[in-house]
């Protein structure tokens, strides 16, 4: 590790000369070092290192799970769309070299232009470089359909970078979620490129004359000579299908309730993830264990968790009792296999900056995030799933509760200060 | 049922602030701090619930076709309308300042300038244009009120928690309030779409 640190300590750019070189030296820096800055020896500070840096890696490693099945996922449906190697593990390699070939050019182009922007950023107003968007970073790709155009996406992330955070101040100081704010911009300004039932299968082309063809690049030739230099099976650039169900189960829900769902999509199947849905939403399990993972190191709060999925089977019991359209009949405990409940729950609610920071007001934001987003879901024609817009509503109020739990504290302390006095 | 569901359709998802943008002058201007913003918002209540019966009545009985006059008096609704809901501002007026004197420093001019909040104008014609019955008309102003109440409340929580963060020189004021406007907008939009009568 000597000569890295020697080497760094060579090439360290003059802070007033060049900021931006300097800010991104220090930024790649303090990644590969902690910084040696701690508090003295005496006092009684915490002189714990996990800063900001360390806690938002272990959301990121949280994350991986959900990046290798998003990634498989990806290249599953493709095949499934076009009815080759339809087994789950049938095809390994191409499955897994088509997912990578439409992930990785999600995650580079987010992170290219959110990090870039917050390098601009932090060089102009000439501190070190908050390291907020790693997280925002990885979730955005996850949260996006995987045929999502680049330039979209880098449009997305720019405004949610520079409207939602940094007018505000930068990191720790936004309101509303970053990584949903990409999202919901491209929600409401692109709805046909994330919403209905074609999007979320990637790699397919509609043809003049009806039907798909896929839609290989330059990327798939390159693999297909490795593959056929090892005799593997390739990418078929010719197949062409007639179309193909790429509805997601909610979109089946919401037409025929749980019976249409279980006509396409088996209970496994649903719970383990191998359906149509943004990248990184589908599979249960992988999600439910990265949150243990957040709580277990205490960086995501559990009040929050537990109390959403409360708050959501409360409202989905609520619904089948009401029982209206075919989509409130579905059976409560069901809800949850559809959608990507989880995925909010663990990653999205629990953000700790947009989140409420009391306990009490947790308790509250939670719920309410529980029962609008099932509201929004159940009864709202207009959008197939609640959790993105619940959640930035809540978070629009979430300064309001934390408000009146601190006003409410503060009254009753008063109160037994003045009985006891 | 079918008043809760127009308190609702107007409280939450034809929000008066956050959907039409109606009311913006004092929603902009008194929400720096969450306790005068409550108590306008109450204020604004209060009116919309007591001038949209009000008014209901004067455009049903005095203006209509089938009222007392049996002339279509429908063009001086414009002035009939501010004339009661300025009537009614200056009652609020009075009471805030009898039993409040605190909020009614605080709130200054923007107490009387209710008079001319389009929300509450904007209330009472969608309620004419949408030919609301009386029930109708009370949980619509209800619901509105209760609505833009909200609205003022959470941004004025917010505008107090971002008084401590590093915003751009530039944007600090209402240029932030605009901008804050603007993304609260699109996180109440989770609810537009919902229509409440058709289960």
């Amino acid at each position: 590790m000597k000569p890295i640190l020697n080497f760094f300590k060579k090439i360290e750019p003059d802070k007033k000369k060049s900021p931006f070189l300097h800010t991104l030296f220090d930024g790649i820096f303090t990644f590969l070092y902690s910084p040696n800055t701690v508090t003295a020896g005496k006092g009684v500070h915490i002189r714990d290192g996990m800063d900001l840096k360390r806690m938002m890696v272990q959301v990121v490693i949280a994350l991986q799970l959900c990046y290798l099945f998003g990634t498989y996922n990806i290249g599953h449906q493709h095949f499934v769309a076009l009815g080759q190697h339809t087994g789950f593990f049938d095809a390994f390699h191409l499955k897994l070299v088509h997912g990578l070939i439409k992930l990785l050019p999600l995650f580079v182009v987010s992170n290219l232009v959110g990090l870039g922007i917050e390098f601009w950023y932090a060089s102009k107003k000439g501190h070190a470089i908050e390291e907020g968007f790693l997280v925002s970073g990885a979730l955005i790709p996850l949260i996006m359909p995987p045929d999502l155009p680049l330039w979209m996406l880098a449009l997305s992330v720019a405004f949610a970078v520079i409207l939602g955070k940094e007018a505000f101040g930068g990191t720790g100081m936004n309101i509303w979620n970053v990584a949903l704010l990409s999202r919901v911009f491209i929600f409401f300004a692109y709805p046909t490129e994330i919403s209905g039932d074609q999007v979320w299968v990637s790699g397919l082309e509609k043809m003049a004359e009806g039907g798909y063809a896929v839609d290989y690049g330059w990327a798939h030739s390159l693999f297909n000579g490795i593959f056929s230099w090892f005799d593997w099976s390739q990418f078929d650039t010719s197949t062409t299908i007639d179309g193909f169900t790429g509805a997601t189960p909610l979109a089946m829900a919401y037409e025929g309730g749980w019976d249409k769902v279980t006509q396409f999509y088996t209970e496994s199947q649903m719970w383990w993830g191998s359906i149509p849905g943004s990248i990184g939403e589908t599979s249960k399990p992988l999600i439910i264990f990265g949150a243990l993972y957040l709580i277990f190191l205490g960086i995501a709060s559990w009040r929050i968790m537990l109390s959403m999925l409360l708050g959501a089977i409360a409202m989905s019991m609520l619904l089948n009792l009401w029982g209206a359209t075919p989509f409130m009949t579905v059976p409560w405990q069901y809800q949850f296999y559809m959608g990507s409940f989880f995925f909010a729950m663990a990653f999205m609610a629990t953000d700790p900056v947009t989140a409420c920071s009391t306990n009490t007001g947790k308790w509250i934001y939670g719920a309410l995030i529980g029962a609008i987003g099932m509201i929004v879901r159940v009864m709202n024609p207009a959008y197939p799933e609640g959790w993105m817009l619940a959640i930035l509503f809540l978070n629009t109020f979430a300064p309001l509760i934390d408000y009146y739990v601190l006003d409410s504290n503060i009254n009753r302390r008063l109160k037994r200060a003045n009985a006891t006095s | 049922m079918e008043l809760l569901n127009l308190f609702i359709k107007s409280a939450f998802i034809e929000n008066m602030a956050l959907a039409y943008f109606l009311g913006m002058c004092s929603y902009l201007a008194v929400s720096k701090t969450v306790k005068t913003a409550f108590g306008l918002g109450l204020a604004v209540i209060f009116v919309l619930a007591i001038t949209m019966p009000i008014n209901w009545i004067i455009n049903e009985y005095l203006l209509s076709e089938n009222g007392v006059f049996g002339v279509d008096l429908t063009f001086l609704r414009f002035i009939l309308f501010i004339a009661v809901i300025a009537s009614m501002v200056q009652l609020v007026e009075m009471v805030v300042e009898k039993y409040s004197p605190a909020l009614y420093t605080s709130l200054g001019i923007f107490l009387p300038l209710i008079t001319v909040n389009c929300a509450i104008l904007g209330g009472s014609l969608f309620m004419a244009a949408r030919e609301y019955n009386f029930g109708e008309s009370v949980a619509y102003g209800l619901g509105a009120g209760f609505g833009w109440f909200l609205a003022i409340i959470a941004i004025a929580a917010i505008r107090e928690k971002i008084k401590y963060s590093n915003v751009p020189p530039g944007l600090r004021g209402l240029g932030m309030a605009f901008l804050l406007t603007g993304l609260m907008g699109m996180a109440f939009m989770s609810l537009m779409g919902i229509d409440p009568a058709a289960f």
